[in-house]
């Protein structure tokens, strides 16, 4: 049944909130206008905020009739048509609500109304100007999903459209208007997992929060508050740095456990859209507090807070235009929003870039020369590193829009982004790496302390001996065990190491002098950390999966041709790095048994999520399913069992990678499984199996005539006949009253165990049916094909297939949890800076009164970020 | 010469030299007529090739040379490209599992004499990204 009121009530929201924001932004603009901060028109102020509540509500039901026509599976709509399906759990209908683009804005959106209620509530004394900008925003997103053509232009694109709307050409509406598919097409395979149900949400409150720092610093340059903004400011930069670095690195995450790139980095233009801001905010933050303790930096602290945010712009452009078309996989299509989101960009870019200019004059600097003591010299230079790699990543990344924009002015350009970005990018940023470690450390050993010469030596000094022995010992290591190590790699890991030790350094010292634990040196620590394990486990990542074939197709080939991929045959071990390993089954998900089971143990039936238990489902001595039973299975993943034995040590492991059958993806989606030690990961996925769309070629039947307790051989096997009984209501066989079935009971030894073979022979109104049986571990079918009772003599037909295989890639990778217990342990700083920031209630005197060289001198450490 | 001084020209220098760098390793599109002009002149640079493959009436590619059982690592195809030149790759991995379903191809690599080899394939299919087929519509109207 066509339901068109749930999607009218939808977009009449929309519009009710486009309109709302409209109004918020006007009155809130007039309530800040020509008055001082706090001194705002009251009865404006109140406009604004009631149009700001109402434009929240409209949000939040565009939202539920949008989830509604998702979960009610209204297959009308095209959004739900296109993202989810029957089948889909709740928890992936949340995934594919953000999956298409007007959901991902609609998630922006509902972030931006909840902090926009937090401002209101908690920052009374700006709410005008800033709830201003932050209502203007809105404005251009709720455009973006409007779905509104006037004169020929269309604005916006609505989640809420027909699907006949969107097919028009499809004749089946021509027939029949009416017509609703009785099945959506589903959620992307790949997006089909936990971390991407909670990570675009993270991803997105970290986008929506760096709005916040941003509103702050234009509402201080309109009202003249050129000080006061930061420290509010600063409080939400820290949400916002750890909102976006912990969104990434679950991005990271998910790529690493779902994606067979075989990494959690791939340099793709949408990772990087989020890199790139995230590093400006970061190098804002430490800007942010070089002026809230040590008033300097004001200058800097505005021009990257607005940067970032007109990052996140930019990065909102490239992934959702199109133009990165040719360059990326998982960049959106262009919905033609194109020259909407340009306006956008550029509202934003004149508005902050003329503010700026305007107040550029009146923003006080710091009279002091920074000296090479002074910590403020390192933490912004340290500043300067991170913006640098963010520039390279950015002057990389656009290489798309160059082109475009030489296309526009009609030059025609054919730059393509580099061909092997890994290296491309990890030439600057292992250097960016290096630089952020030892300025880190450096920064923060002089941080706590009055500096000249020997305080400085005596503080470096034990961390740095420290560092030069740990390297040495590690370089030493490296190459007994045959590794190489290049020079850039010592200085990462010397730099690393340095950033490691003069944390626990300082952590340690604060410990001691008893000063609330600093945020920013655990902070720190984390990041060096992490830097540590992206050196170890991307730059001594090691294919375990080496084929050694050796076959040459040609000597013109060069040696160094990677042949990353081994072929498993099904029940074969071969041998593979340090391990002999072998393939030993394919298996699916049941619901409510734990583990996969074993799909030899399932009878599909023509409902492809239901099946029969061709035996006892069963786990340590608890039965789940019995025999004959129908099991509800979830179909779309196989696991393949791989068993892992290492020839050394005998230890052995078993891991299930992952491949999804997926005709709309084209055939077959492959996920890894990864095997975790503390020091390192073994990685696994599949490469390819054979294609599950074609039918398997079984060879020309062979029959033979054999008598009960005879021995025949098939191919490399042997099989037992050892009797005939009468088949029950075996399963799947629907057999009618007055049938005559029986079935032979046959043992075929294999490599590893023996079969149980029944083939089925049955009469049916003196009609003859065979049901042959498959051993799939063999490649052998076999069927009953005639009787002889008189002579008890059974024909049977044996035909025989290919066996199954699968091909793997292996990696080894070395110390990748740094990399993830760093990201934990640089949350926990920016969590401890927030905290100590709440804590320190009273706010510190307003600069306007505070000459420019005070705080350098201050006798007791304060915690900063 | 303030310490700022020194620091802004440092930037500078380094900021010219990450340019320097981009355009340095930047690839470009080309077609495998200029792909072969390159590798003659001695040019082992990685180029980008856009693509598509041929197919006979019945839509399947033609010209796919995969044989996993043989080895799993060989994977040879034939791409046109946007000149309709023809040319044949290979491509030392396994077979991209969504190739014969992908209306466009955009390859990396060079050409080693007469050979393109390639070391990333970049599939575009459009289907993944908007949808235009109902499966069964015309089925389930009555």
């Amino acid at each position: 049944m066509l339901n068109t009121f749930i999607g009218d009530a939808g977009h009449l929201s929309v519009i009710v909130a486009f309109v709302a924001a409209t109004v918020a932004a006007y009155s809130y603009f007039m309530a800040a206008r020509g008055r001082a901060l706090g001194d705002s028109d009251v009865a404006w102020l109140r406009l604004g905020r009631g149009a700001f509540i109402v434009h929240g509500v409209a949000v939040m039901a565009v939202i539920g009739c949008l989830f509604g026509i998702i979960h009610g599976h209204r297959y009308e709509y095209y959004y739900a048509w296109s993202h989810s399906s029957n089948h889909l759990p709740v928890y992936y209908m949340i995934s594919c609500f953000w999956e298409g683009q007007e959901g991902s804005f609609l998630l922006w959106i509902f972030w931006h109304v909840l902090l926009g209620f937090a401002i209101m509530r908690w920052n009374k004394l700006w709410e005008a100007p800033v709830m201003a900008v932050f209502a203007g925003v809105q404005l251009f997103l709720t455009s973006m999903i409007l779905g509104v053509v006037t004169g020929g232009v269309k604005i916006g694109s609505s989640p809420f459209i027909l699907l006949r709307d969107f097919l028009v050409d499809l004749p089946v509406f021509k027939l029949n208007p009416n017509f609703v598919p009785e099945d959506g097409t589903g959620l992307n395979a790949l997006l089909q997992n936990y971390w991407m149900v909670i990570h675009p949400p993270t991803l997105f409150l970290g986008f929506a929060l760096t709005l916040v720092p941003f509103a702050f610093a234009i509402a201080g340059l309109w009202k003249g508050e050129l000080t006061r903004w930061v420290k509010p400011a600063l409080q939400w930069s820290l949400w916002g740095g750890l909102v976006l670095g912990v969104g990434i690195v679950m991005g990271a995450y998910w790529a690493y456990e779902t994606l067979n790139f075989g990494g959690y980095w791939n340099w793709d233009p949408v990772e990087n859209a989020v890199y790139i801001p995230w590093l400006v905010l970061v190098a804002g933050i430490h800007a942010l507090v070089l002026w809230d303790k040590r008033r300097t930096a004001l200058r800097t602290s505005f021009v990257l807070v607005v940067a970032t945010f007109l990052l996140i712009l930019y990065a909102t452009f490239l992934t959702r235009s199109g133009v990165l078309g040719n360059a990326s996989v998982h960049s959106f299509t262009d919905l033609g929003l194109s020259g909407q989101l340009m306006i956008y960009l550029g509202a934003f870019v004149v508005l902050a870039i003329g503010l700026l200019v305007y107040r550029w004059k009146s923003i006080p600097i710091s009279e002091k020369e920074l000296t090479t003591y002074n910590p403020e010299l390192w933490v912004f230079v340290g500043a300067t590193v991170l913006c640098l790699g963010a520039f390279q990543v950015l002057v990389t990344t656009s290489i798309p829009v160059y082109n475009s924009f030489l296309g526009f002015i009609g030059i025609k350009s054919n730059l393509a982004l580099p061909a092997d970005q890994i290296a491309h990018y990890s030439k600057i940023q292992l250097w960016m790496g290096v630089g952020v470690a030892l300025l880190s450390g450096l920064a923060q050993l002089m941080w706590w302390q009055r500096n000249d010469k020997s305080t400085v030596i005596n503080a470096v000094g034990t961390p740095l001996v420290l560092t030069l022995l740990g390297s040495a010992l590690v370089i030493l290591l490296l190459r007994y065990n045959g590794h190489e190590i290049q020079p850039a790699y010592i200085a990462l890991l010397t730099a690393g190491l340095f950033g490691v030790l003069a944390n626990i350094s300082t952590i340690a010292q604060l410990i001691l002098r008893r000063v609330k634990l600093s945020g920013g040196a655990v902070a720190h620590l984390g990041i060096a950390l992490m830097l540590l394990g992206v050196l170890g486990s991307a730059g001594y990542s090691n294919i375990v999966s080496k084929n050694v074939s050796g076959l040459v197709y040609s000597k013109e080939f060069p040696e160094d041709l990677n042949r990353d991929n081994v072929l498993l045959w099904r029940n074969d071990s071969a041998p593979m790095g340090a391990y002999d390993v072998s393939y030993t089954g394919q298996y699916i998900d049941v619901p409510g048994v734990p583990g996969y089971v074993n799909k030899d143990l399932l009878f599909r039936t023509a409902d492809e999520y239901k099946a029969l238990a061709r035996g006892d489902i069963k786990r340590a001595d608890k039965v789940y399913y019995k025999a004959g039973d129908t099991v509800e299975i979830l179909p779309e993943n196989t696991y393949y069992r791989v068993e892992y034995k290492d020839r050394e040590t005998g230890e052995a492991f078993t891991l299930y990678p992952r491949a999804q059958v997926n005709e709309e993806m084209g055939g077959l989606l492959a996920s890894p499984d990864i095997k975790k030690f503390f020091n390192h990961d073994i990685y696994s996925h599949i490469s390819s199996v054979p294609d599950p769309s074609k039918e398997k070629d079984w060879s020309e039947v062979k029959e033979s005539q054999l008598t009960v307790g005879d021995t025949i051989y098939l191919n490399d096997y042997f099989a037992v006949f050892r009797g005939v009984e009468p088949a029950q209501q075996t399963a799947g066989l629907g057999l009618a009253k007055g049938d005559l079935a029986i079935q032979a009971d046959m043992m075929v030894f294999g490599e590893k165990k023996q079969y149980h073979v029944h083939p089925v022979f049955v009469v049916r109104n003196k009609m003859i049916g065979r049901v042959p049986d498959e051993i799939e571990d063999l490649g052998l079918r076999i069927s009953l094909n005639t009787v002889d009772p008189t002579a008890g003599k059974f024909t049977f037909g044996v035909s025989t297939t290919q066996k199954d295989y699968i091909i793997l890639k292996a990696v080894e990778k070395p110390f990748i949890n740094l990399l993830w217990s760093g990201t934990l342990l640089m949350a926990l700083g920016f969590g401890l800076a927030l905290r100590n920031g709440i804590r320190r209630k009273q706010p510190a005197p307003t600069a306007e009164h505070v000459p420019s060289r005070v705080a350098s001198r201050q006798a007791r450490p304060e915690a900063v970020a | 010469m303030k310490k700022a001084h020194i620091l802004v020209i440092a930037v500078i220098a380094v900021a010219i030299g990450i340019i320097m760098s981009a355009a340095g390793d930047a690839s470009v599109y080309v077609s495998f007529r200029e792909a072969r002009e390159r590798a003659s002149e001695g040019n082992l640079t990685k180029v980008h090739v856009v693509g598509r493959l041929p197919r006979d009436g019945q839509k399947n590619i033609l010209g796919l040379e995969y044989n996993p059982v043989l080895d799993p690592n060989y994977f040879a195809f034939t791409l046109v490209d946007t000149n309709r030149i023809a040319q044949r790759v290979i491509y030392f991995n396994p077979k991209p599992q969504d190739f014969d379903k992908s209306e466009q191809v955009v390859i990396t690599g060079a050409m080693r004499k007469d050979i393109f080899v390639a070391d990333k394939i970049l599939l575009k299919c459009p289907s993944k990204y908007v949808e235009k087929d109902i499966k069964g519509a015309t089925a389930a109207v009555n």
